[in-house]
């Protein structure tokens, strides 16, 4: 990414963003809410200290990695909109490795419990690869129904066969599985806070996809795929193949990020464990220009969102699905951003449109 | 149990199933007829919801009081018409990729829908809703009479909205503008028609028709809101599209097809047969999914322009 577009596409980004905040504060409005008030307990709120600053930080983790996969897959033209349902399988998958094989030394049980997460993911994403590929399916509505049935084997696993038999016996009845020997847990990088080193893979994992995507053959097959599948299958590119490959790839990060959390944060699979990462990771995949260079601070910027707007629940009293409008309004305004700026003709049309208000003498209409 | 009975009692269950997803059904056709992939009909159905819950809950004690359930189904109409226009503005005014814009649609009526109920009414509550109206007469058949004529007036408006989409979409010059932006629109450009301006209506039309599944949810078919209400519903109406080869007749079918399978599951459960519940609940997407993988052959016989914007300055 050279250095012009680089200003040029921050600029649309803090365009975008300005914008968002505009709309989303008509709605802060109408509920009766100050929206500059909002709006600063969000952004500095997170900040204040070093404990909310650490919160931010693991979660931003899972928004990193759903948001690299989703980047992987946008760029070679399939439409993830599985992660959330993706998450879901990699934390089942994650918990029953590591509950299956409490013996073995941490060396191997931890990789390979994150490995079973991202092959939890990767099956569940590379269903709906599988689908578009040979059948044809379309990918959002079938990642989409994917999402829904995730949910629906997770609460089952949860209630059912991997419910935790101590709730059973003693407790309430909470639908979780049992906790992690701690063998399988990732270490903390701040003693005293949840800061996991699950930051430091996703961080990797960032550098790990910008070398896939640009310094390889497959990279560069999959974005010719994505870039104009036609033009690919010319080249002798077998677009269905790279479709299916990005969506495991993308199914995989979403399950490692599932895989993470049960790890690094909750040390057990709980019901609610994806909390909307699967979306927001849809939003910060966007905004980091699908870039893992962008991805990276777009992911922190989330999460600080993410903190901030449980914040204003407590304080303001504004709900925080709040946080569902942000997203929605700002993929509604970067995808129109993005297709305005890449057509000159609704660029000159909109010139002409607003000249239009001050006609110059002897202008041509 | 006689087997009548049991079929009795699956298919009148299934006829107001099927009703929320057939009227978003009907209008994602129009949409998808016009060229437009709105994925955001599950958003608008959220705000539907929303707003039909809404008035007449806020209006119950006022004097309005008697009008609340026909301003909240008009406030649906209203509120699903206007998403649609900003779904227009974005993917037609500025040629936004659909599939990712109909995304962002749902989350923000999802999350607005969320964000409002929560603020002005904070937890479950129930309204009286819209009663069931049954037809004088015909609701006394035997048999047919409790399947087909006992049901709410939207219900009614719904499957007369079938014949009344065929009818506006084959037999009405507005209908052939429809199809050929979505199947030709350079041609219908040069033949005078507006693509960009029969898109939007298209779009308008679509969303109030997915505002009005909406407040048949929150209305007549659960009588209160929650966040979770439309759970996909949306989704599972453009899948019936697809399913019903972009014909209302067809989407008919594809409709009562899934609602007979979701009160079967039902059924079974009040019959006792055992069956994990959340099973259960995944087979309609499930459904979905299968008929999408069947539905191939079909998309020859869908608008050709589907999801493409349309450029009138782009010359090649």
């Amino acid at each position: 990414m050279n250095k012009e577009k680089l200003v040029y596409g921050g600029a649309v980004i803090v365009g975008v963003s300005l914008i968002a905040a505009l709309l989303v504060a008509l709605v802060l409005f109408s509920i009766g809410a100050s929206p500059l008030a909002t709006y600063k307990t969000i952004l500095t709120g997170p900040l204040s200290d070093v404990f909310g600053v650490t919160e931010v930080l693991v979660r931003s983790v899972p928004l990193l990695l759903v948001g690299l996969g989703i980047a992987i897959s946008f760029r070679s033209g399939i439409l993830n909109i599985g992660a959330e349902g993706q998450i879901q399988m990699g934390v089942l998958a994650s918990t029953a490795v590591a509950l299956a094989l409490p013996g073995l030394p941490r060396g191997i049980l931890l990789p390979l419990v994150l490995l079973a997460g991202a092959l939890g993911g990767a099956l569940w994403g590379g269903i709906a690869g599988w689908l578009r590929a040979r059948l044809q399916v379309n990918e959002i509505l079938s990642t989409v129904m994917l999402n829904y049935i995730a949910a629906q084997v997770h609460t089952f696993l949860l209630r059912g066969p991997m419910l935790d038999p101590n709730e059973l016996e003693t407790g309430s009845g909470t639908p979780q599985s049992m906790r992690l020997p701690e063998t399988a847990f990732l270490d903390q990088i701040v003693p005293g806070t949840r800061l996991h080193t699950g930051l430091i893979l996703a961080l990797v994992a960032a550098v790990l996809v910008y070398v896939l995507l640009w310094k390889t053959t497959l990279g560069y097959r999959m974005r010719a795929a994505g870039a104009g599948a036609k033009a690919a299958r010319y080249a002798g590119i077998p677009v269905e193949k790279y479709l299916v490959v990005a969506m495991l790839l993308a199914g995989g990060f979403a399950g490692l990020a599932g895989a993470v959390e049960v790890t690094g944060v909750h040390h057990r699979a709980i019901e609610g464990i994806s909390s909307g990462y699967g979306f927001a990771g849809i939003v910060v995949a966007l905004f980091g220009m699908l870039h893992p260079g962008g991805i990276v601070p777009s992911a922190i910027f989330f999460g600080i969102l993410l903190i901030g707007a449980d914040m204003t629940q407590r304080s303001a009293g504004v709900p925080a699905n709040m946080v569902l409008v942000l997203q929605g309004v700002i993929i509604l305004s970067i995808v129109s951003a993005q297709s305005f700026l890449r057509n000159p003709y609704a660029q000159e049309r909109l010139f002409r449109w607003l000249s239009g208000f001050r006609p110059k003498k002897g202008a041509q209409p | 149990m006689n087997p009548e009975v049991m079929i009795y009692n699956v298919l009148s269950l299934a006829v107001p199933f099927s009703v929320a997803i057939l009227l978003a059904a009907l209008g994602e056709n129009f949409n998808q007829r016009a060229g437009v992939f709105n994925l955001g009909c599950d958003g608008i159905m959220c705000m539907g919801a929303f707003v039909g819950f809404m008035l007449p809950y806020s209006l119950k004690a006022g004097p309005l009081a008697p009008y609340g359930n026909l301003l909240g189904v008009m406030g649906a109409l209203a509120a699903g018409a206007l998403l649609g226009l900003l779904f227009a503005l974005v993917t037609v005014t500025f040629r936004a990729s659909q599939g990712i814009a109909g995304i962002g649609l749902q989350m923000l009526g999802w999350g607005l829908s969320g964000t409002l109920f929560r603020h002005f009414v904070g937890g479950v509550t129930g309204v009286e809703g819209i009663l069931a109206m049954p037809i004088p007469y015909l609701s006394r058949i035997p048999f047919l009479g409790g399947v087909l004529f006992n049901h709410t007036p939207l219900a009614y408006v719904a499957f007369l909205l079938v014949p009344a989409s065929w009818f506006l979409l084959y037999k009405t010059p507005w209908g052939l503008k429809v199809r050929a932006v979505g199947t030709h629109p350079r041609a219908a450009d040069t033949m005078g028609i507006s693509v960009d301006r029969t898109r939007y209506q298209a779009l308008m039309l679509g969303g109030a028709m997915a505002g009005l599944a909406g407040a048949y949810l929150s209305l007549c078919q659960a009588r209160m809101f929650s966040d979770d209400l439309v759970a996909g519903r949306g989704f599972i109406a453009v899948a019936l599209v697809y399913f019903g080869r972009w014909s209302p007749l067809g989407i008919l079918g594809g409709a009562l097809l899934f609602s007979i399978a979701q009160s079967f599951q039902l059924s079974m459960q009040v019959w006792g047969i055992k069956f994990p519940y959340e099973f259960a609940v995944m087979l309609p997407y499930v459904l979905v999914i299968v008929v999408l993988a069947l539905a191939r052959k079909a998309r020859q016989l869908g608008p050709t322009e589907l999801g493409k914007p349309y450029n009138r300055e782009m010359r090649f």
